[in-house]
């Protein structure tokens, strides 16, 4: 590596982008696809019917039905997590966790009758969010995977950088007519660069919302370790009580919620009950964010027991402490409103671009001479590419399409969806192994543009009759259409386009090696 | 690439990755705590400002060993710098950090 520090950079860009580019390009396409997690949720849940309003009196009711269910059921977990119904999902959502390790159990009641919400069972938009962070894998091993290649994503970003000599006319580039490759660079540099700020915040927010899991050494240092008084010092959560080791009752928590709903003017959001059935058991009411870009819950806590108010959080952050709730706020966009969202939305397709854009590019730039025959590094990287970048779309259809051709009593029936999901992944991605890879690439696109458009045509055939807001269900899918028709216009594109090899036999000279590559 | 690389040269870019991952965190960990402990503001905001900051050390690193003339001369820039905060910790906490040497 005897070469100035732009050659260095541009070394440093290919590989790092290459090596974490296909883990990316999963994580921002089911980024992407988190910005309409609720929406995503809602149409994989036609049954839902949604309400106009929740009562005072429906959250205080709500909240005692949780609880007696939890008792029944639960009793000997150590917290218990109630979200409360909301005008778009009037539903009591409960979740329990008992030990470490153990996977937490989870309920939906219908808040009218107390009994289980008679709904298709799906893990919804919630599996796109997940897997955005920690890839269906066990969470810690997950978390560190997608947080290292974010790392990676980051010096690939400042690398990219500087590898721009022109990084303003690269705005206004897009060589479509020259050989393939230049069309490949101007690509990847026009959705890197035209989204650029975009891509900047999201990465590095990214790794601050999961910051003290991959960075404690600081808590380490200054709080022995214990991260409960670190963010409870930052004003973020309440005071942890500890257990007293002795039995006591909950007291009712319905007169809570309403001292509760007096205290702060947001919608009350949810319930977390920590030792529920000790003497110093705790109850805190988790309310929405107020208006602005901070992700900052406002929260009042009471003494399970007594049913006193031990502390109210709402606002007043330090300026670090301000600075860390704004960066994870502007990563989870819960402020965006619709035409906000849309163009966060467009931002994530941006992010997906570069990713994909970066790894043909990586591929092009190498292509065999005609008549070679690829070596394996070659082949390994054309695989895995079309597994990922048509993989993982057709993987998305196919989980849509589950969730409305399933049976409905089908035991099991969320787990099967996301295996459907990863099956679907496999197959498509088995294409990439064809010994023609545009045949490969065409054959795999046009593939996931049939997933889609049969999401669409199974959504009308079994669920219109529980589309409660068509219009709404109409949009959602014609957004699915539209994603349709866009893998099939690729396809199609694949298919006509000649350009590599006339541009390659008009210039004799192979195009000059360029910065990026 | 397309030149073949001798296995020097392969070495000397896997050290360079062993280099930027580990000594990268390493540095990015040490500047954390040091930072926690001395930065003139409360305590749970020192730490704050502190983790923060340690992303951009730890790319920074990652691109000063990249960018390094050679292998041994990264190495000496990140256990110089590694080196100095570890001694810098030593004297604000009183002992060596994460109990090495203690």
């Amino acid at each position: 590596m005897k070469q100035g520090f732009r050659q260095s950079m541009a070394w440093l860009h290919t590989w790092s982008g290459l090596v974490v580019g296909w883990v990316l390009f999963a994580v921002f396409v089911t980024g992407t696809a988190t910005y309409y997690r609720a929406d995503i949720s809602r149409w994989m849940q036609p049954e839902l019917r949604r309400e106009a309003t929740v009562t005072p009196e429906t959250l205080a009711a709500s909240a005692d039905l949780a609880v007696a269910h939890l008792q029944a059921q639960a009793g000997a977990a150590r917290t218990w997590f109630i979200g409360l119904p909301t005008p778009e999902k009037p539903l009591v959502e409960l979740f329990w966790r008992t030990k470490p390790g153990a996977a937490p159990g989870h309920v939906l009641l219908d808040p009218r009758t107390g009994a289980p919400a008679a709904m298709r069972a799906t893990r919804g938009g919630d599996f796109f969010y997940r897997f955005h962070f920690e890839l269906n894998l066990p969470p810690l091993w997950g978390r560190w995977i997608v947080g290292l290649c974010a790392m990676v994503m980051l010096v690939a970003l400042v690398s990219g950088i500087v590898t721009h000599r022109r990084i303003f006319s690269d705005f206004f580039t897009l060589r479509r007519d020259k050989a393939a490759q230049r069309g490949w660079l101007d690509a990847h540099n026009v959705s890197g660069v035209l989204a650029l700020p975009f891509h900047l915040m999201i990465t590095y927010t990214g790794v601050v919302t999961l910051a003290l899991m991959y960075m404690p050494w600081g808590v380490t240092a200054a709080y022995k370790g214990d991260q409960f008084a670190f963010f409870a010092e930052t004003g973020q959560i309440t005071r942890n009580r500890p257990a007293a080791g002795q039995p006591g009752t909950l007291a009712p928590v319905g007169p809570m919620v309403r001292q509760a709903l007096a205290t702060i003017p947001e919608p009350l959001e949810r319930l977390t009950i920590a030792n529920p059935r000790d003497a110093n058991s705790t109850v805190v009411a988790v309310f929405e964010e107020p208006h602005g870009l901070s992700h900052e819950h406002p929260q009042v806590a009471f003494a399970g027991t007594s049913g006193d108010v031990v502390e109210v959080l709402s606002g007043g952050l330090q300026p670090a402490a301000k600075t860390f709730t704004t960066l994870v706020g502007l990563h989870e966009a819960h402020f965006a409103g619709a035409a906000l969202r849309v163009l966060f939305f467009l931002c994530g397709l941006m992010g997906c671009a570069m990713v994909a854009s970066g790894l043909v590019l990586w591929s092009v730039a190498r292509l065999p001479k005609s008549g070679a025959v690829p070596g394996f590094g070659w082949r390994l990287v054309h695989a895995l590419n079309l597994g990922t970048i048509a993989g993982l779309p057709g993987a998305v259809a196919a989980y849509f399409l589950a969730n409305r051709l399933l049976p409905l009593d089908l035991a099991g029936r969320a787990e099967w969806e996301v295996r459907v999901f990863f099956g679907t992944w496999i197959l498509v991605a088995g294409l990439g192994a064809w010994p023609a890879p545009r045949r490969a690439w065409r054959l795999s696109l046009a593939a996931v543009a049939a997933l889609f458009a049969a999401v669409v045509v199974a959504d009308a055939a079994t669920a219109r009759g529980l589309w409660d807001d068509p219009a709404w269900f109409l949009g959602f899918d014609a957004a699915l259409l539209a994603l349709a028709a866009g893998f099939a216009l690729i396809s199609h594109k694949i298919a006509r386009y000649a350009g590599p090899r006339r541009a390659r036999r008009a210039v004799p000279e192979p195009a000059p090696r360029m910065e990026a590559a | 690439m397309t030149r073949p690389l001798t296995l020097n040269a392969r070495a000397a870019v896997a050290g360079r990755i062993v280099l930027a991952m580990g000594g990268g965190y390493a540095v990015a960990a040490l500047a954390t705590a040091f930072l926690s402990l001395t930065l003139p503001m409360p305590r749970a905001e020192a730490v704050t400002a502190a983790t923060l900051l340690s992303f951009p050390i730890m790319v920074a690193i990652v691109v000063v060993v990249f960018a390094a003339r050679s292998l041994g001369r990264a190495a000496a820039i990140v256990g110089a710098i590694g080196l100095g905060l570890g001694l810098a910790l030593r004297l604000v906490t009183g002992s060596f950090p994460f109990g090495f040497g203690s």
